[in-house]
């Protein structure tokens, strides 16, 4: 095939990228090279509009072993252990094809984290569909809870945690992010950087098929009324094959023989291979004729672009190849030598005893194209002011039951229960609490896990989101216990090509630098998903945020059920009443403009810090950040868990009832303790300057606030439970 | 008392059982699918997990392995061996225990506690177990317990049934029933009663902090009935 400008723009190459190839080869490509070089340029794995605002995210810190640029992050424990762990997204063949996109999506995130020789110990998702009336909606979300559950489950890695919305900009791109974490001795990291000339470069895993061919470069463009024809680029998953694989590679780890390993991901053997070399300043030579395939007459481009899943690519130790093949044969896995490092700097690939690709790696990588894309900044909206006639007639159990069970609040049970979340037999928070959390295995120590993101603050105000999704993010923690240690983010956003959509993003980008540089909750891993685009449409901006804490003895992990009657609860954090942007406002008054609500980073730090020490102190019986639908709402779902009610009491300051109980301000918690305690813990919260407020007590069976306002916790627990079972049968 | 765990190719339980067995007391083997000696045992278990990645049937490609020769003479022997979930599926396959395992009756995967009640407690498993209604945990996609009606009449002639799926206070209705299995079945034995095949995982009930004890009381027991 005769490669020239058109062949180019049909890889979704631009025009000028394709002259900038032809000037750094100074000759014009061949079919391979072409291929390659779309698959390394495309925005999946270049990053090239987001680079540049993604150097501004702070990514240090004490606790930081490895920051973003590996496959995955990794953190400090203590006593030798390490937390390895990344989210990803696998958004657009997830819409094409929900059930295998999500699955690879699965399995992508935790080869990612094995790689770096580390045990899977807990996955993940933040999953995001349109509106529960479209008619795509119901399929594509079996269709994913099935998939995540077939790859997961089958791995035998608990899913202990995750995060299910609806909203009608996901109508035309659903989001499917995939976070796993994992479990490493810190003197056992491996890492993808290869060295030495000579060595042997090593093929493993599942044989190289025709599927996911271009699967990065599709994950790179907008959706059309043809994307169905897509199909072919979506991979198709194997979890029996990555379970072997996993053995087989942390039996290998346990020796010394692994200089670099590197997953085959996006862009599969290409973007592995040349990631390896130009890691290491090195070339690589590989001889396609010897990677295993499942398929005859594979030419090299369709070898160096397909993106079969369950593969890896290792730079071992000379004389160590038999060694590491007994490994891979006792597993049934293929393993072949397929090529070596040089001194060249260039992937040189033959085929055929012909030499079919020559690239200095450093043209791939290092001079692969940056953008300082447009972008437009986002006004902060004027406030609403609510009128009193909007809301006298309301009635706030009516008001409470609506918000239990709308799709975003409501108990997501049944997508939970299609997870094993109990396998490896340390899961000690399952899902459905703030933050799920599994013990550090064998040991006193437990690791707790959230994921987040707040798609119509981000729309609102996406400086204002930004900080909000990590605020929200270091709350779930601290409320199971877990002090906040780092995040990974996936940043799902519409073209970067759209100067609004663009702003989106450097401004959630800024937002989520600051909260995190104040909180010291440093990035240490990430992906960018851009173009989650139908035509003109994109999404609601949507950086999702999984956070990471560790609790020192697991016996102090907090949960947020209601555990026993008169104990008192208390707010901390003040209550403005800002009700703009809240489920109340946009669900019950159908008011869907207004400024999200406000974050105050000091009040975030030392509201979450000054219930950290209240919980080493003993003093907490069960906790819950406020979030969606206010105070009213996290204390419902703390009495439903609990099977426990509560007597609130009216509030002593400001403002109506209704915009107390529902307003969404930030840095606020709910927490139970004894009576006993009433004193030692004001004292704490009023020497740390935390804002609180007594709300109530708790009572055997009822939401109360006075005799014409209550309800029983069943009646709630009902609206709470039946929303999506319902939904998904009918 | 010594025990040997089998390892499939897909196996992901395997860890899990070998803890709780030595827990409360065991000697425990991790033993290989591809030998063909089993270590000397007191009870050997199947794990659970995704042998084979579940391809063909689950449990039918596991049931022809190297070492299930062995575990078979070991049972047909009188030798005690446990399937736990996969483990159980596996048994069906090789024929020691009666009936087969369908696809849950909603198509999804469950994981969750359950309520079982002890059918019968004249066996090694049960023998002394204090309660007659146990909390166990289900995770698995093909628990839905199937049998012939002629199978049915001979399981209940002798007893076979091990544990029915109930509610808290040990009632045996429809509504409890998670996954469609005839007759609530959650458990049953061989003939004999030395080969028990479960869906639920006691092993994952071991602890206060997971999703109970109740799992610790059927492994004291257990090996206290082996002793």
């Amino acid at each position: 095939m005769i490669v020239n400008e058109q062949v180019a723009i049909d890889h979704g190459l631009k025009k000028d990228e394709y002259a900038k190839i032809c000037q750094l080869l100074k000759r014009t490509p061949n079919i391979t090279e072409l291929g390659i070089f779309s698959a390394m340029w495309n925005e999946h794995c270049s990053y090239k509009s987001s680079r540049l605002h993604l150097k501004k995210l702070p990514t240090k810190g004490k606790k930081v072993i490895q920051g973003p640029g590996e496959n995955a992050g990794v953190i400090d424990i203590e006593d030798n252990d390490a937390i390895v762990f990344k989210i990803e997204s696998h958004n657009h063949p997830s819409f094409i094809e929900p059930y295998q996109g999500a699955a690879t999506g699965v399995g992508g995130i935790m080869r990612d984290v094995f790689t770096m020789g580390a045990r899977p110990i807990a996955n993940l998702n933040s999953i995001h569909f349109g509106s529960p009336q479209h008619k795509k909606t119901k399929n594509l979300l079996r269709g994913v809870v099935h998939g995540i559950g077939g790859y997961g489950n089958c791995m035998g890695v608990p899913t202990i945690a995750g995060q299910t919305s609806f909203d009608s900009s996901y109508n035309g791109n659903i989001l499917v992010n995939a976070m796993t974490l994992g479990l490493v001795k810190k003197d056992k990291i491996f890492y993808s950087k290869a060295a030495g000339l000579n060595k042997p470069v090593i093929y493993v895993g599942s044989k190289t098929g025709r599927d996911g061919i271009h699967g990065a470069s599709m994950a790179s463009a907008s959706f059309d009324e043809k994307i169905e024809e897509k199909k072919p680029t979506v991979q198709v998953g194997d979890p029996f094959t990555e379970k072997l694989l996993l053995e087989a590679c942390l039996e290998l780890m346990a020796g010394d023989s692994i200089i670099a390993i590197q997953d085959m991901g996006a862009a599969g053997l290409t973007s592995s291979s040349i990631e390896m070399a130009s890691k290491g300043n090195l070339g690589i030579e590989i001889n396609l004729n010897k990677v295993p395939c499942r398929e005859t007459k594979m030419t090299p481009y369709e070898i160096m672009l397909s993106e079969s899943q369950e593969r890896m690519l290792i730079v071992l130790e000379n004389g160590k190849e038999e060694q590491a093949k007994k490994i891979f044969d006792k597993w049934n896995l293929d393993f072949a030598v397929i090529g070596k490092t040089t001194k060249s700097k260039k992937i040189e690939l033959y085929f055929d005893e012909e030499k079919v690709a020559d690239i200095p790696v450093n043209t791939l990588v290092e001079n692969s194209p940056m953008y300082d894309r447009e972008w437009k900044k986002a006004k902060l909206p004027k406030k609403n002011k609510i009128k009193k006639e909007d809301i006298k007639h309301l009635k706030i159990i009516d008001v409470l039951k609506k918000i239990l069970a709308n799709p975003n609040v409501c108990s997501k049970e049944w997508i939970w229960q299609q997870y094993d979340h109990t396998v490896m037999g340390d899961t000690i928070q399952k899902p459905g609490g703030d933050a799920g959390v599994v013990r550090v295995h064998g040991t006193d120590k437990a690791v707790a896990a959230s994921v987040d993101s707040s798609a119509v603050y981000c729309w609102a105000h996406p400086l204002t989101g930004g900080k909000q999704v990590v605020c929200e993010s270091f709350r779930n923690l601290i409320s199971v216990g877990a002090k906040p240690i780092a995040i990974t983010n996936c940043l799902n956003f519409g073209s970067p090509e759209n100067g609004e959509n663009m702003g989106e993003f450097v401004e959630c980008v800024q937002g989520i630098g600051e909260a995190s540089e104040y909180l010291k909750f440093p990035v240490v891993s990430g992906n960018v998903s851009f173009y989650n685009q139908t035509k003109d449409q994109g999404i609601k901006p949507t950086p999702a945020i999984g956070g990471v804490g560790l609790i020192k003895d697991y016996k102090n992990m907090i949960t947020m059920d209601f555990k026993e009657v008169e104990n008192l609860v208390l707010v901390i954090g003040k209550t403005e009443g800002h009700i703009d942007q809240s489920l109340f406002a946009r669900n019950i008054l159908d008011e869907k403009n207004g400024p999200p609500p406000e974050i105050n980073l000091f009040n975030e730090k030392n509201n979450g810090e000054t219930l950290l020490k209240l919980i080493d102190n003993n003093l907490i019986k069960s906790a819950h950040d406020v979030s969606l639908g206010g105070i009213i709402t996290a204390v419902a779902k703390m009495c439903i868990k609990g099977k426990k009610g509560i007597n609130i009491k009216k509030p002593k300051y400001l403002i109506n009832e209704i915009e107390y109980l529902f307003a969404e301000d930030q840095g606020r918690y709910i927490i139970e303790i004894n009576k006993k305690d009433f004193k030692k813990v004001t004292d704490i919260l009023h020497k740390n300057a935390v804002h609180f407020d007594d709300l109530g007590t708790i009572n055997e069976n009822e939401l109360y606030i006075n005799d014409k306002t209550k309800v029983t916790i069943d009646e709630l627990s009902t609206s709470n439970k039946s929303w999506l079972t319902n939904y998904m049968s009918k | 008392m010594k025990s040997s765990v089998i390892t499939f190719p897909g196996s992901n339980c395997d860890r899990d059982m070998d803890v709780a067995l030595k827990k409360f007391g065991f000697k425990n083997k991790m033993v290989w699918h591809a030998d063909t000696e089993l270590p000397k045992s007191d009870l050997v278990v199947l794990p659970g997990g995704f042998s084979y990645g579940d391809y063909l049937r689950c449990g039918s490609i596991a049931s022809k392995s190297k070492i299930m020769q062995s575990v078979i003479n070991f049972a047909n022997s009188g030798g005690m061996v446990m399937g736990i979930c996969n483990g159980f599926q596996i048994l069906v396959e090789t024929g020691l225990v009666p009936g087969v395992l369908l696809r849950n009756k909603y198509l999804e995967f469950i994981c969750k506690n359950v309520f079982v009640k002890i059918s019968d407690k004249r066996n090694k498993y049960f023998k002394n177990v204090n309660n007659e209604v146990l909390e166990f945990h289900i995770a698995h996609n093909e628990g839905n317990y199937f049998c012939t009606n002629d199978q049915l009449k001979e399981i209940e002639d002798n007893n076979q049934i091990a544990i029915n799926y109930c509610d808290e206070n040990g009632k045996i209705e429809d509504q409890f029933n998670p996954n469609g299995s005839i007759k609530n079945i959650a458990g049953i034995f061989n003939r004999e009663k030395n080969v028990l095949g479960m869906m639920p995982h006691p092993e994952r009930m071991i602890d206060t902090s997971l999703s109970g004890e109740d799992g610790s009381m059927f492994f004291k027991n257990l090996i206290n009935n082996l002793k």
